[in-house]
């Protein structure tokens, strides 16, 4: 059998179950936290900074606290001032701590200044309004070149701002991080090359956009303690964080998270928990705190925008003598994932190619502008937008095809790269050769899927109307090695059904599903006899979250090994009932048996004996994981575009998505992860981008000015998974979500160009910007 | 406070009920409260569709409409569609294609596409994807929901057509 062929014995996985709660949603069942909101809870409004950078000189909320309705206001005057970090990162975090749960600074239009707690909405946001603030506004910080220049106004001259790791943080020149490293000589490698690049790239703000906002509601239970209920990627560093602002011990806190509306990195902040936290203590009501859709795009999190510079060279064979990237990305006014999504440019993008020579340089600065955060793709979706620009200009430099020119560079199995060790997260990366890889495969039938055959040289195209093809190579990885973490515990029931009972969070991408199979194919039973409860603080074990692309790779090799751990279980039991040994009997199609099958019994008769009839016990398996490791998920996107050079409009006629994401445990459901990340990243290609008015304010903070992709503009996306087998996961399996968001920018950039000869550098590719570029194109 | 209360009188998934509101209430907020739940807020400014319902046979937002414009009206939602034991069609087909990932706007695309089925015929491509504009999706891309759609629309076009000659047989 071929090591692809691997999984395809596999029974439960490998198989598109139905998503276990898609009928509950369907149904528009009770599921999301609001939906959960007793009678008696207040609402939360929040008073957000006008201003982009200001200290606050004198504020007044008595007025406030005396409105009708008005049970509670909260601000930098009656909270504790506790410095801590919101970006939910394992402990300790590597992000600085320098947010407090109120301020006498605003860093952005769209900070926290005062909280009130009301009967009503419209009592919250009437008390807001009679809260009187007196502002000493300071000179606001807009672009890199405005942090970077020497006596640039200091956005975080806090004391307390620190990072509880050490690296580097120097608050007082507005930098939040910088990693660095090299492999080889870049000096030496663009000696040594025949053709040389220089070029820059700009990548914009973006906005996740789930359809359900943040949400998060608290209230105090019978025993005294706070219980978060919260649309969280993060529960138990929620629960960390939460107990860190409010100066109270973990204990004292509960954090469930039920169904999410969506989330792609955004909900992987504490961005609301502590205030509805403190509002519960503070007035012993269930208190319900939603942002509206302006105050996600305003003060939720960002993609962050990047500036790149990439230089390489390349001989005239097709090797890559050196690749120098350097990335400053704009954090914001505050720092949370400052330092990993510019180490994540680097350390998820340059082992993708052959090179000797590699140099990295990766900085993160404050401004005062929307905060950057989590978002899929973490990095590498900007850093690829540059390298995979430029290795479609580096193939026409030396005149070969840029399928080719990737086919001869990219990484093969059993390859490393010392970029694996030189990047971390917070701290060097782990050394790591590539096990499973279906990069080449994944080309080869993108390719034909995409028609790159009849490809053209732009040269050669006439009309108003153009077509061109680009396509673009990826690769992310699967979890935080040595730093993630995730555990299962899976117990049986009288009538052969298992609790499955996992601290891994499904925000929607259906890992409660994935995870289920999983058990189900370890324990030889059938996936719908898994009850699956997910992320409750109190209730399950320990994971780290959904981030990362952690879920199906790390949490579910730790459900696997708590599956095995009840099937030895079983299988003594089993063997002790049939008066067998443990060794002379098997599991097979949720029965016990013998090696002929003339002696079987039911994994039900097995939880009755085991539950009240002999030597009784808890049949239950429990297992953590960690890895070593972090596989990458391989892709190559392709992108068919017609350009309209009278207007410089771009649609997209054709996208093809293949993915090698290892071992497909569910594959309806990896489709449905690979299309829905490939949209976004189209639709964030080619409409998406924050637009400020010269005070620093958010213009487009609606879905009527800030574009996303409705089911008329989906072009034709065809997604194609190309099996391999990750030995290190469970059932060959590796990551899938984050990095099909990574492709469309590159792949449609490289198309334009394929169409016109025009060469952005830039995007989102607005009419305006292809149009110029148009113009400039030189025959 | 009590000068701004008034009532409406409506009726919600073929039931007339009689709700206090007040002239500002917003149809999301009155449904939400009064426990019809599986019709979502997503943005509040009418163009992301979670909060569709069906009032009088069309797809509208009930985010942007005040409760007492519902005064008198039919409004369906999407408690009314169906159940576990019988989901309705749209309600099998998304769950089938694999189409709900975090699952939020689907109400919101059942009311769309029920609203669509029930005021066309002959549902061309472009009519269907005219009537589901207006529900945005940030998880599927779209796909799944649309193969989802497509089948329903077909499954209805081939079954009224028994209904329409069992019709044409009493004439």
């Amino acid at each position: 059998m071929k090591r692809h062929e691997l999984a395809k014995h596999l029974k439960q996985v490998n198989h598109s179950v139905t998503k276990i709660d898609a009928m509950q949603l369907a149904l528009g069942k009770d599921s999301y936290v609001a939906d959960f909101l007793p009678k008696d809870a207040l609402v939360i409004k929040m008073l957000w900074s006008p201003h982009a950078h200001a200290r606050i000189k004198k504020m007044d909320v008595s007025r406030a606290e005396k409105m009708p309705g008005v049970k509670c206001v909260l601000w930098h005057g009656n909270v504790p001032r506790i410095v801590h970090c919101t970006a939910g990162q394992g402990y300790p975090e590597p992000s600085p701590y320098d947010t407090f749960m109120f301020d006498n600074k605003v860093r952005f239009v769209g900070d926290r200044v005062a909280a009130v707690a009301a009967e009503t909405e419209e009592q919250a946001l009437a008390a807001l309004e009679a809260i009187k603030v007196e502002y000493e506004v300071l000179k606001p910080v807009f672009t890199l070149d405005e942090a970077m220049a020497p006596g640039a106004p200091v956005i975080h001259d806090e004391p307390e701002a620190h990072v509880p790791i050490p690296i580097t943080y120097e608050p007082k020149k507005n930098l939040v991080a910088h990693v660095a490293c090299e492999a080889g000589s870049f000096k030496k490698g663009m000696a040594e090359a025949d053709f040389t690049f220089d070029q820059t790239y700009e990548t914009p703000y973006a906005q996740h956009c789930p359809i359900e906002p943040y949400t998060s509601m608290a209230q105090i239970t019978p025993a005294g303690r706070i219980l978060i209920t919260t649309s969280t990627q993060v529960p138990f560093h929620c629960r960390r964080i939460v107990a860190r602002t409010l100066g109270i011990p973990v204990q004292k806190i509960r954090v469930v998270k039920p169904r999410i509306g969506g989330g792609f990195g955004c909900k992987q902040e504490i961005l609301l928990e502590d205030v509805t936290a403190m509002m519960a203590l503070r007035t012993g009501r269930p208190c319900l705190w939603r942002f509206d859709r302006e105050e996600t795009f305003r003060t939720g999190r960002t993609r962050h925008p990047f500036h790149i510079r990439l230089r390489a060279g390349v001989k005239k064979d097709g090797t890559i003598t050196a690749i120098g990237l350097e990335c400053i990305n704009n954090t914001g006014a505050y720092g949370g994932h400052g330092l990993t999504v510019v180490s994540c440019s680097g350390g998820k993008t340059l082992p993708l190619y052959h090179c000797d020579n590699i140099l990295f340089d990766g900085k993160s600065y404050y401004t005062n502008l929307p905060v950057g955060g989590a978002y899929r793709g973490f990095g590498a979706t900007q850093a690829f937008f540059a390298i995979e620009s430029l290795m479609d200009h580096m193939a026409e430099a030396i005149g070969m095809d840029p399928l080719k020119f990737r086919q001869i560079n990219h990484i093969r199995p059993g390859e490393g790269s010392p970029i694996f060790q030189a990047l971390g997260e917070g701290r060097e990366g782990l050394p790591m050769t590539v096990g499973s890889n279906a990069l080449g495969e994944c080309i080869v039938q993108g390719a034909e899927a995409a028609g790159w055959e009849k490809r053209q040289d732009w040269r050669k195209k006439t009309g108003r109307y153009r077509r061109g093809i680009g396509m673009c190579c990826l690769m992310q990885g699967s979890s935080i090695p040595d730093i993630d973490m995730g555990a299962a515990t899976i117990k049986i029931n009288e009538d052969g059904s298992f609790n499955l009972n996992v601290g891994a969070t499904d925000l929607g991408t259906g890992s409660d599903t994935v995870l289920a199979q999983i058990a189900a194919e370890e324990l030889e039973t059938t996936t719908d006899k898994m009850i699956v409860y997910s992320s409750d603080t109190d209730m399950t074990p320990f994971d780290v979250g959904a981030y990362a692309s952690s879920t199906t790779y790390l949490s579910g090799e730790a459900v696997r090994k708590a599956a095995a751990d009840a099937k030895r279980q079983i299988l003594a039991t089993g063997a002790e009932m049939l008066g067998l040994k443990p060794e002379e009997v098997h599991c097979e199609d949720a029965h016990v048996l013998n090696a002929d099958g003339s002696k079987k019994v039911s994994y039900s008769d097995i939880a009755n004996y085991s539950l009240y009839q002999k030597n009784q016990y808890q049949i239950i398996g429990t297992a953590s994981h960690i890895t070593k490791k972090s596989p990458p998920p391989f892709a190559a996107h392709f992108a068919e575009v017609e350009v309209d050079t009278l207007t410089g409009f771009v649609k997209v006629l054709n996208y093809v998505s293949t993915i090698d994401c290892g071992t497909a445990v569910n594959p309806t459901l990896c489709e449905g992860q690979t299309e829905g990340g490939t949209l976004n990243g189209i639709s964030y290609a080619l409409t998406e981008e924050y637009l400020f008015d010269e005070t620093g304010k958010m213009q487009n903070a609606s879905f009527a000015d800030y574009h996303i992709y409705s089911m008329r503009d989906r072009p034709n996306i065809k997604a194609i998974l190309v099996p391999s087998y990750e030995d290190t996961g469970p059932f060959g399996a590796k990551s899938v979500s984050e990095i099909c968001i990574n492709g469309p920018a590159p792949a449609i950039g490289n198309a334009i160009y394929n169409a016109t000869g025009a060469r952005l550098n830039e995007f989102p590719f607005t009419p305006e910007k292809v149009l110029k570029a148009i113009k400039a194109v030189k025959k | 406070m009590k000068t701004n209360t008034c009532s409406v009188s409506l009726s919600i998934n073929g039931e007339k009920k009689t709700f206090a509101t007040r002239p500002d209430e917003k149809l999301l907020d009155l449904l939400r409260r009064e426990g019809y739940k599986g019709t979502k807020y997503g943005c509040g400014q009418g163009t992301c569709g979670a909060c569709t319902v069906i009032m009088d046979g069309r797809a509208v937002y009930a985010c942007l409409l005040y409760a007492m414009q519902a005064e008198g009206r039919k409004v369906r939602t999407i408690e009314s569609m169906g159940t576990y034991d019988k989901p309705a069609p749209i309600q099998q087909e998304l769950v089938a294609a694999g189409a709900v990932q975090c699952g939020y706007c689907i109400p919101g695309i059942i009311m769309s596409a029920t609203a669509l089925m029930e005021a066309e015929k002959d549902i061309s491509d472009e009519t269907a994807k005219e009537y589901m504009d207006g529900n945005l999706c940030r998880c599927t891309g779209y796909e799944k929901i649309w193969v989802a759609l497509r089948r329903t629309i077909d499954r209805a076009a081939a079954e009224p057509k028994k209904k329409a000659s069992a019709k044409g047989g009493k004439k």
